[in-house]
């Protein structure tokens, strides 16, 4: 026994021998962050945060956002120019020459054609943002063509708006994949997706040297990018998920970013002379709200109620503490059309006058599904101790966040919360959830991609005005037609809109360029120095 | 003997499945995310077998287990045989490490509480095994994080390696410690044990406290009997005594202690692999079943059950080592 210990002691001594890291390689950007959501890296499949950051830095996509002026929504990407026939249904696209692929292929017009032909056929999540526009596995090879050695025509159903489609031609799903690598690696017709659902076959600032599902991933610059080249030449994202563990590693210099920072580590940080926060707005609305299958819950002087009793202020300065706006529109700030109006604060008074309006002076009893997670939990309590005053008493169903969302989609909740980011940089992904429910209503219908529907809200007047505002081709008008709808959907909704989600990144002093893409986009890594 | 293990696979198999049957989460959910088209939505529910009856969905994994296949994980992307072969070293080595501390000081501190009983040493053993038994892992491996790394800067970040060191060496077992000594690399060796200690320490503690707090109670069990008067009257020194005829004697049961006690930790332990990002079993497990990610669940569960026979086997065999008369 003496000798097992005296090697233990041994062991111990060898390992305090050697002295920690304290700062990551000069020409590399270390990460912390919780990606254990990237459950593929096709960006015909790519769809949730941690996917898109990797896809947005080795991936070009037919059209782009600038990193630099995210304001400005679309601009020219793969696609250096374009045309829109005068019927608005023909887009013509003039393909950038002489980039190349990380292969070393040239990139071509048939590259274009195979990637976005390729999205459509392999109908993986994302595929809906092409099927929009008429492009089904059956019509891709028709609408989708190569019309001149540097010229991809596509074709529309329907007179869309131009900015709708052309921004989300700017999603990750238009990323352009080397045909040649992928048809290479092609098993039963796949189109390569069983191999690139681990690798990459692309042209952006990166290449994908390794990804290992919920451990990391590690990108290696690329020189020679139509954008301008990356300022580091590695990469190296590690999933940590514990938010205290990403706090150390970020105080003690083993790495440059920490992406999931809790409030108290954020405060923590920012008292560190050597790191600093930097804050982000994004496009992700939380919310809860009341399904109309409900007896209570259908008369509106009810919902109203509930608006009355939120404290969005109070929710924002304790519990949120700068991660969060007020916002209570369905339209993210910064999308088109977006508005400001917060016409609901926290009245107890109004809300037990509208209860008793509605039959209910003595409020009633409800459950809400809230996903157990920080910062859900906290807000549903506020809510429940805000509904207490009211009479309403609210039991709070907590469960794993996939549990919760099963039982909403099959629309057996009362009350729900939870939160929607935009899919696409365009204000009609939003208003289609939240503004328009074109199904029958019925259970039957499966209409689980609408919110509407999953609520059981029937709007066939509001959804039809929601389909004449994507097909406006006056921006101004546009945008005026989404304040409109905004304006009816916070008196009218079943839906209590709370809050914007404002990202909170925990990064070291010497760090710059880094920006998690706004509303509109996932992060760049590309653009940081250090 | 190999008929009643094949039962018990069989049982784990089924009741495995129907626990992932019956959970209230949608498994073509976690496969296409909240936003796919109710087409997707379709196409995945028929690629991942779920369309078909459930005697059949069953039928059909059996066979695909006969095969030694376990299928693809919809989390991962990967194979499920390629995700435990990526995982299990990690909570392997972590787990072996743990309870090389377990067994070499619990074992010592047992013999030295049960020796010195109602005296200080006794105190002081049983206490650190009450707090090894109450502080949650959690807040104990955050603080440990905090002291030793933070503070003290003699522990190393959370993780297997330090970045830089990542992917220098090749994976041929998948422990760091033994791929990195094969190849000769010993800065990444060092390394590696230097990122393993803090969390092996800390999941050690609680296999200690056990360890210790039953070596003890056997050993008291042992220093009853009249075969140790006996020696101590025939005039063996104490220590002999003690280390030789009364610890030789609880090396049965104890085995068995320490036995599932480091079985208990190659299922992996999530939390501790949760603070320390380490990429284990338990993560892997607990990931997969939250969302019912079938496929990975069920394989995962299979490696724990042959750990748990693996290691019942073995420590029958070491009974009759120890012990002659088990023979």
């Amino acid at each position: 026994m003496t000798k097992i210990s005296a090697a233990l002691a041994a062991a111990l001594l060898a390992s305090t021998a050697v002295p920690a890291l304290a700062a990551t390689p000069k020409d590399a950007l270390v990460i912390a962050a919780t990606i254990d959501d990237i459950t593929s890296l096709d960006p015909a499949e790519v769809f949730e945060f941690s996917g898109g950051d990797v896809a947005n830095n080795v991936y070009d996509t037919l059209l782009s956002i600038d990193p630099k002026a995210l304001d400005k929504g679309y601009v020219p990407g793969i696609a250096e120019s374009w045309t829109i026939s005068a019927d608005g249904l023909t887009y013509v696209f003039k393909i950038r020459q002489n980039v190349k692929f990380h292969s070393g292929n040239p990139l071509t017009a048939d590259d274009v054609v195979f990637s976005l032909m390729r999205a459509v056929k392999l109908n993986k999540t994302p595929a809906f943002i092409l099927n929009q526009f008429g492009l089904t596995k059956e019509t891709v090879d028709q609408k989708v063509r190569k019309t001149g050695t540097h010229e991809v025509t596509m074709t529309i159903d329907k007179a869309f708006a131009p900015s709708m489609v052309l921004n989300c031609m700017t999603a990750t799903i238009t990323s352009i994949v080397d045909m040649k690598v992928a048809m290479a690696n092609q098993k039963d017709g796949d189109f390569g997706y069983e191999y690139l659902k681990t690798r990459s076959a692309a042209s952006g600032q990166y290449k994908l040297v390794n990804w290992k599902a919920s451990d990391g991933y590690t990108l290696e610059k690329v020189d020679g990018n139509w954008q301008g080249n990356a300022t580091l030449k590695r990469v190296i994202v590690r999933h940590v998920a514990e938010t205290a563990s990403q706090r150390l590693l970020l105080t003690k210099g083993d790495v440059d970013i920490a992406r999931d920072l809790s409030p108290d580590d954020v405060d923590a940080v920012k008292k560190d002379p050597s790191l600093k926060v930097v804050d982000d707005l994004k496009g992700r609305i939380t919310y809860f709200s009341a399904n109309q299958k409900h007896p209570i819950l259908s008369k509106p002087e009810v919902v109203e109620a509930m608006k009355y009793l939120v404290d969005y202020d109070g929710l924002r300065a304790t519990i949120l503490r700068g991660r969060a706006v007020v916002h209570q529109s369905f339209e993210p700030r910064t999308f088109l059309g977006a508005i400001d109006d917060a016409p609901y604060r926290l009245d107890v008074d109004r809300a037990k006058a509208l209860l008793a309006k509605a039959g209910y002076p003595n409020g009633f009893n409800i459950q809400m599904d809230v996903r157990s997670a920080f910062p859900t939990t906290e807000i549903a309590q506020s809510i429940q101790s805000n509904f207490a005053k009211a009479g309403i008493k609210m039991e709070i169903i907590p469960g794993d966040g996939r549990q919760t969302l099963t039982k909403y989609r099959a629309r057996t909740h009362d009350l729900y919360i939870g939160a929607w980011g935009p899919d696409y940089p365009d204000p009609h992904t939003n208003a289609d959830t939240f503004a328009r429910n074109p199904t029958n209503n019925t259970d039957d219908a499966k209409g689980t991609g609408f919110l509407t529907w999953r609520n059981a809200w029937a709007i066939p007047a509001m959804t039809a005005r929601t389909d004449a505002a994507v097909l406006e081709k006056d921006n101004k008008k546009r945008a005026e037609g989404y304040g409109d709808i905004q304006r009816e959907h916070q008196r009218t909704s079943p839906f209590v809109i709370i809050y914007q989600q404002v990202v909170q990144t925990g990064m070291r002093k010497n760090v710059s360029g880094f920006h998690s893409g706004g509303p509109v986009s996932s992060a760049y890594y590309w653009t940081v120095k250090k | 003997m190999v008929g009643s293990v094949l039962l018990t696979f069989f049982g784990l198999l089924l009741i495995t499945f129907l626990i992932g049957r019956v959970v209230p989460v949608d498994p073509v959910l976690s496969a296409v995310g909240d936003r796919a088209s109710h087409d997707t939505y379709e196409q995945a529910r028929r690629e991942l077998g779920l369309h078909l009856p459930l005697w059949e969905q069953f039928v059909n994994y059996v066979l695909q287990v006969l095969r030694g296949e376990l299928g693809k994980s919809v989390l991962t992307a990967n194979t499920v045989v390629d995700d435990i072969k990526r995982v299990f070293p990690a909570t392997l080595e972590l787990a072996t490490t743990a309870t090389f501390f377990g067994v070499a000081l619990g074992v010592p501190m047992g013999v030295v509480a049960a020796v010195n009983q109602g005296r200080w040493p006794d105190q002081l053993v049983r206490l650190l095994g009450l707090f090894g038994y109450s502080m949650p892992v959690f807040w104990l491996g955050l603080m440990g994080l905090l002291l030793f790394y933070g503070i003290l800067d003699i522990a190393a970040a959370p993780g297997r390696l330090d970045f830089a060191n990542l992917d220098v060496v090749e994976t041929w077992t998948g422990l760091i410690l033994l791929d990195a000594a094969l190849q000769n690399e010993w800065e990444i060796f060092f390394d590696a044990l230097h990122h393993l200690i803090l969390p092996a320490a800390v999941l050690g503690y609680f296999s200690l406290a056990y360890i210790s707090r039953m070596t003890r109670s056997f050993m008291l069990e042992q220093l009853r009997q009249e075969y140790v008067t006996t020696a101590r009257v025939k005039g063996l020194s104490e220590a002999r005594v003690v280390w030789r005829h009364a610890l030789g004697n609880v090396m049965v049961p104890l085995i068995t202690v320490i036995a599932l006690s480091y079985a208990n930790l190659l299922e992996g332990s999530v939390l501790t692999e949760t603070v320390f990002a380490w990429p284990g079993l338990g993560l892997y497990l607990t990931s997969s079943l939250l969302a019912a990610d079938m496929n990975a669940v069920l394989g995962a569960t299979l490696v724990v059950g042959v750990i748990f026979i693996g290691i019942n086997l073995l420590s029958d065999l070491l009974y009759k080592l120890v012990d002659p008369r088990a023979k």
